[in-house]
């Protein structure tokens, strides 16, 4: 039987690929937040992840105010690292896991989520960064994806519950899967973070640090808040957490955090990575 | 029958909110920007700034605060900053630049005050 060993979150700041290009990882800027990966590459050598399912958000790549949906689940056969306008190198595509995709669509819908699927979608730094820190310089990667776009663009957000139920379902699907896959899930983003308006460089670490040590004992307690209350507490763009309480909704076991880094600033985000195991595998 | 009337919007300081009417006041401005995507769109908008913006439809507020490189302006003209980074990449501004320019900073204080923020905390598992 599949199983979930273990769940990355983690920042995705875009500057980061950039100090990836430029070699900086020892540079004392941002090596108190590469280092922070360590325990994570460590642990994906061990546990060899085949198959991540990454909740992420779309930044202007995929999809546009054209069509805007809350949820997207991608069922696509590769998924392409493409231009965000930066002209920033990319990142090698990823292959598909289209069985398990229409599986997790299926079991999703019969819980009442109304996910759009995407046949054709390719995936911007959002879901590429973090990946790209866990397994560094490689030229193709060792597992199969499946992308879950959540909308932190146009308000109004899915709410924090909302995005807990369909990491739920999403884990409920990945329990009753057939096959054999060793499954990551990944939450991609954060944490206190605003690129616009007057208030343009909040950072709320009180609140950061209620996230990551929630995380892993009690998830639930991240719930308390709106989507708008968030975006008050952590920013406009620290409300990226949704996509780490989607990832954390789909461990339904109990969890142990086996590493957990948050430094401020990388960029003009306090940047967190936090490293889940899920119990049983801890005991296997 | 009662009229449907939009309830009051919630207002947080300094902190736009981009919802359904920004998105609609926005939409030709974020159209142009999610264009940039395209390297040949970014070299055509360089290569004519006005005649870019006409093929888009910008607004006339959305056309005068790219004019400005106001920031605050194409927020308030409905622009939504996911979309307008990749403006601000044309331009040659990062995140700490535009930060400087919405807050009456410069670049260095800006990065200064988030710096002045600093700290480094991490647990492992032993």
């Amino acid at each position: 039987m599949s199983k979930v060993i273990g769940g990355l979150f983690s920042s995705h700041v875009p500057a980061i690929g950039n100090a990836i290009a430029k070699g900086l990882q020892q540079d004392p800027y941002w090596k108190p937040f590469f280092d922070g990966f360590d325990p994570v590459k460590e642990w994906v050598k061990q546990a060899k992840p085949d198959v991540v399912v990454v909740f992420y958000n779309d930044h202007g790549l995929n999809f546009f105010l054209d069509k805007m949906p809350t949820f997207a689940i991608g069922a696509a056969p590769e998924y392409a690292n493409e231009d965000e306008g930066w002209g920033l190198p990319l990142f090698p595509t990823f292959q598909g896991h289209q069985d398990l995709s229409w599986h997790i669509i299926e079991s999703v819908i019969a819980d009442e989520f109304d996910p759009v699927t995407c046949q054709k979608m390719t995936v911007d730094h959002g879901l590429a960064m973090p990946l790209a820190l866990a397994w560094p310089g490689v030229s193709e990667w060792p597992f199969k994806l499946v992308p879950i776009n959540i909308n932190t663009v146009q308000h109004p957000l899915p709410s924090p519950k909302r995005c807990f139920d369909l990491g739920r379902a999403v884990g409920r699907a990945l329990a009753s899967w057939g096959g054999d896959e060793r499954i990551m899930v990944c939450g991609t983003g954060g944490l206190s973070h605003q690129l616009d308006g007057e208030r343009a460089g909040h950072l709320n670490p009180e609140y950061d640090r209620f996230c990551i040590d929630n995380l892993s004992r009690d998830p639930e307690a991240l719930l308390n808040h709106s989507s708008l209350d968030i975006v008050e507490l952590a920013g406009s763009q620290g409300v990226e957490i949704l996509n780490w309480i989607g990832a954390r909704g789909a461990m339904l076991g109990s969890v142990k955090e086996l590493s957990s880094n948050y430094h401020i600033p990388i960029s003009n985000t306090a940047a967190a990575t936090v490293l889940l195991e899920s119990c049983e595998m801890a005991e296997a | 029958m009662d009229v449907m009337t939009k309830a009051a919007k919630r207002m947080i300081p300094g902190t736009p909110v981009f919802d359904g009417d920004s998105a609609q006041q926005g939409y030709a401005i974020n159209a142009m920007c999610y264009s940039f995507n395209d390297d040949a769109c970014r070299k055509e908008f360089v290569a004519d700034e006005e005649a870019y913006m006409e093929k888009f439809g910008l607004t006339d507020e959305q056309r005068q605060a790219v004019r400005d490189r106001s920031v605050l302006g194409m927020l308030a003209a409905g622009g939504n900053v996911y979309y307008l980074a990749k403006l601000a990449g044309i331009l040659g501004l990062n995140v700490q630049d535009l930060g400087g320019l919405q807050t009456g900073m410069s670049t260095e204080d800006f990065k200064a005050k988030l710096l002045a923020q600093g700290l480094t905390e991490r647990r492992v598992a032993q």
